[in-house]
């Protein structure tokens, strides 16, 4: 089980850890930084901009990239496509990575990261759409934590408590279904309070929907180029039904996409013409909107579909960066590029390098815990002991 | 019990609130329902 | 009314089952709230103004706020385009309008639904029944949705501090108030730009100096309405936009605004178990019956395998 420790030692150190520890290095240093001088020595928020890339892209992204977790397992156990199976598993993966890490970079964010806890026990924000938000993703940790504690106690060889758990599946997928609906529409939510702050081009009362159907977008993208980087990189660990399900999956997942990104730039063009904003489209804002909503809604809507029809399986896979990328120009867009755009220049923000800086550090920290875990546990590949067990 | 509610928002807080609370019990009665629907066709 | 935690608490268990049908208040969302009758608020009438900056610095006294950059003497910084801050609660700016320079003092404007209120999820901000929106640092988490929120540019943090950083924003002289004083910035006012009182007076007041003087005040009470009303309300000579106070916010509750979104929620909780649970029920049917075809298919297909041997076997025999 242990053989890759032998090709570790002689190649301990490549350019991949090299680069790794060193950005760990330096993110440790910035936590320091973070932690001793407050918030004023490492960002460039300001008064009129409370919010940076630590929630711009570690909460927002981070969120909706996480979304392949409740994609791939309600497309398994509740829609019945057993063929995806062998997707499980990296997805719940990824996901319960991803929320962790959100989570910690919620640390660095908030003011007195230890309060965290308060929206629970100590006084409720009910009416808060943050409030709703806050809940979700401690909850939806939770029930990720535990969909993925199976492979880990298959690794510890724990028996019982792996069967009972898997005997959970089909509560604990709804249960994720259910949160992550109401967070991910939420997280769009939360700027509905600020119509007069976001540009009306982005800002619309059908936020959480877009903000939703974009996660399974995202979900379903990050299935895709989460599983071309693993084969790329940790080949050595996938068993032959996660290779033999690995193109069906690409083929499937990109088909998926293809019409959900269809769905989403229909409904983004009723929401602007409900929203009667067509004469802004001719404005600066208005022509970045259209690059958006062509260049990374469209496009990538329509390379899916070829791909698909042809089956050429690496353009899907370089089309799911593209989906992603999009995911993430959305998200920079409604909280922080569309945000404040009634601003003068010289109020708006620009991300602090040190912010950049613990982003990258978290993400980093993402892979590295992705890497030790798939090296160890059955995640690309089904446990000796529970062959048949589906 | 005070019922007056003179703002929107205090309105809202006592409504959500309630929402809230309930949202747990809902789950678990739902869950209970469907296995005491499903129990006698399964295994 | 303010609901305190404890009523929160108090709610949990069946306790909190009898007020969904006692609540005769709850029985409509489309419901019109006044907010509180006799809370107080403050009038500002920019016509008055002389920017002395004044009020700046007894605000600065009375919240004992750091000494700050610029003396309250030097007037020069009126003219630059300044906000409320970690360290001033209020500013006053001059803007060259129309009719010449006009004055506008900025500082929280203790909102009817307090959008600052609304958005935050420990409830740290209370609309008192005096009508300020007060600030609880203890329980602030610091994730400044607040300032995302409020319509008026309004909340400061405290970005600077590591271990206890708040929000810092007007109190309309709260701890003052209650006590029976004026605001530090209305009672240091040597124009009287500035009055406190009940904001339904003050409503009229303001009425009836626009009746009185009609060329001489723009038509509308910056305020009565803006995002729901506000307590702190204005008088201007010039139109409001001139004086960089937005138009353009409409009037609509914060809290109205993010009530569509939070109703969705009890909608999801309730539906998507029964929906999801149904698509699992109908594929694990469709399965089931798959299953049972095959099983009928290779049945079928062995016994005729069976009676063909049978046949076969038959001729041969015969
Ligand atoms: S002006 Fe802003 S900070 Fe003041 S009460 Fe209104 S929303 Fe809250
Ligand atoms: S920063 Fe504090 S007061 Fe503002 S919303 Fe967050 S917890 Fe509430
Ligand atoms: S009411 Fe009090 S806190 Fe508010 S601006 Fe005036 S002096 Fe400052």
């Amino acid at each position: 089980m242990y053989e890759n420790d032998s090709t570790d030692e002689k190649s301990w150190i490549t350019p991949f850890n090299v680069v790794a520890g060193l950005i760990v290095v330096i993110g440790l240093v910035i936590t320091i930084l973070r932690f001793t001088g407050g918030l004023a020595t490492v960002t460039n928020l300001s008064d009129y901009n409370p919010w940076g890339i630590w929630i711009g892209f570690d909460l927002l992204v981070g969120v909706a990239l996480a979304a392949g977790g409740y994609v791939t397992s309600a497309a398994v156990y509740i829609f019945g496509m057993k063929r995806y199976h062998s997707a499980v598993r990296p997805a719940i993966l990824t996901g319960f990575l991803g929320y962790a890490l959100v989570v910690l970079a919620l640390h660095y964010d908030v003011g007195r990261p230890w309060r965290l806890p308060y929206p629970f026990i100590v006084q409720q924000g009910t009416t808060s759409v943050l409030f709703e938000v806050a809940a979700c993703v401690a909850l939806y940790l939770a029930v990720l934590f535990i969909e993925f504690s199976p492979a880990a106690m298959e690794w510890l060889g724990i028996k019982r408590a792996r069967n009972l758990v898997d005997k959970l599946t089909l509560l604990l997928t709804i249960l994720g279904v259910v949160l992550s609906t109401m967070h991910q529409s939420s997280l769009g939510a939360l700027f509905l309070i600020a119509p007069s702050k976001l540009h009306p081009l982005w800002y619309s009362p059908f936020l959480p929907i877009y903000f939703f159907i974009t996660s399974i977008i995202a979900g379903l993208s990050m299935v895709i180029l989460e599983s071309t980087l693993s084969y790329r990189y940790l080949k050595h660990k996938m068993d032959e039904v996660y290779l033999k399900e690995k193109n069906d999956v690409t083929l499937g997942f990109g088909k998926a996409a293809s019409f959900v990104l269809a769905g989403y730039f229909i409904i983004k063009f009723f929401g602007l013409s409900s929203g009667n904003d067509w004469r802004y489209l001719g404005t600066g804002y208005g022509i970045w909107y259209l690059v958006e909503l062509f260049g990374f809604v469209a496009l990538p809507c329509v390379l899916y579909a070829v791909g698909v029809r042809e089956k050429n399986l690496v353009l899907i896979k370089w089309t799911s960066v593209l989906a992603v990328l999009g995911i993430v120009v959305n998200r920079f867009n409604v909280c922080l590029i569309a945000f404040n755009w009634h601003l003068p220049s010289s109020e708006r923000y620009v991300p602090h390098w040190l912010e950049i800086g613990i982003s990258i550090f978290i993400v980093t920290l993402g892979i590295l815990a992705f890497r030790f875990i798939v090296t160890r546990m059955p995640i690309l590949y089904t446990h000796t002991d529970y062959k048949d067990s589906h | 019990m005070d019922n007056v509610f003179y703002t929107l928002h205090d309105f809202f807080f006592h409504t959500e609130s309630i929402t809230y609370l309930l949202i747990v019990p809902v789950l678990v009665g739902i869950t209970l329902f469907w296995k005491f629907l499903a129990e006698k066709e399964d295994e | 009314m303010s609901i305190s935690r404890r009523k929160f608490l108090g709610w949990v268990g069946a306790a909190g089952l009898s007020t969904v049908w006692s609540g005769p208040a709850s029985a409509a969302t489309t419901k019109h709230f006044e907010g509180y009758p006799d809370s107080l608020g403050v009038l500002f009438d920019n016509l008055l103004c002389i920017g002395c900056r004044t009020c700046e610095e007894a605000c600065n006294k009375v919240n004992e706020l750091p000494p700050p950059e610029q003396s309250f003497k030097d007037l020069s910084v009126l003219d630059q385009k300044r906000r409320t801050t970690a360290k001033t609660y209020t500013i006053v700016n001059r803007y060259n309008s129309s009719k010449g320079p006009m004055f506008r003092k900025i500082q929280c404007n203790h909102c009817l639904e307090p959008a600052c209120a609304s958005a935050c999820f420990v409830s740290a901000f209370k609309k008192t029944k005096e009508g300020a929106v007060t600030y609880d640092a203890s329980v602030c988490v610091g994730c400044r949705y607040c300032m995302i929120a409020c319509p008026f540019e309004i909340p400061a943090y405290e970005y600077d501090k590591v271990l206890e950083p708040r929000i810092m924003k007007c109190t309309m002289c709260y701890p003052r108030v209650i006590k029976g004083l004026l605001p530090g910035c209305v009672e240091i006012c040597p124009t009287e730009a500035l009055s406190f009182g009940k904001r339904k007076d003050l409503i009229r007041m303001a009425r009836d100096r626009i009746h009185r003087y009609p060329d001489r005040y723009v038509d509308h009470i910056y305020g009565e309405h803006e995002m729901g009303g506000t307590n702190w309300l204005y008088l201007s000579g010039v139109p409001y936009t001139e004086v960089d106070m937005r138009e353009d916010l409409g009037v609509t509750p914060a809290s109205e605004l993010t009530a569509g979104a939070l109703s969705s929620v009890p909608m999801i909780v309730g539906l998507w178990p029964v929906l999801l649970t149904g698509i699992y029920a109908i594929n694990k049917r469709s399965d089931k019956i798959a299953k049972h075809e095959r099983e009928l298919a290779v049945d079928q297909a062995e016994k005729a395998a069976s009676e063909e041997a049978a046949k076969s076997k038959a001729k041969e025999d015969s």
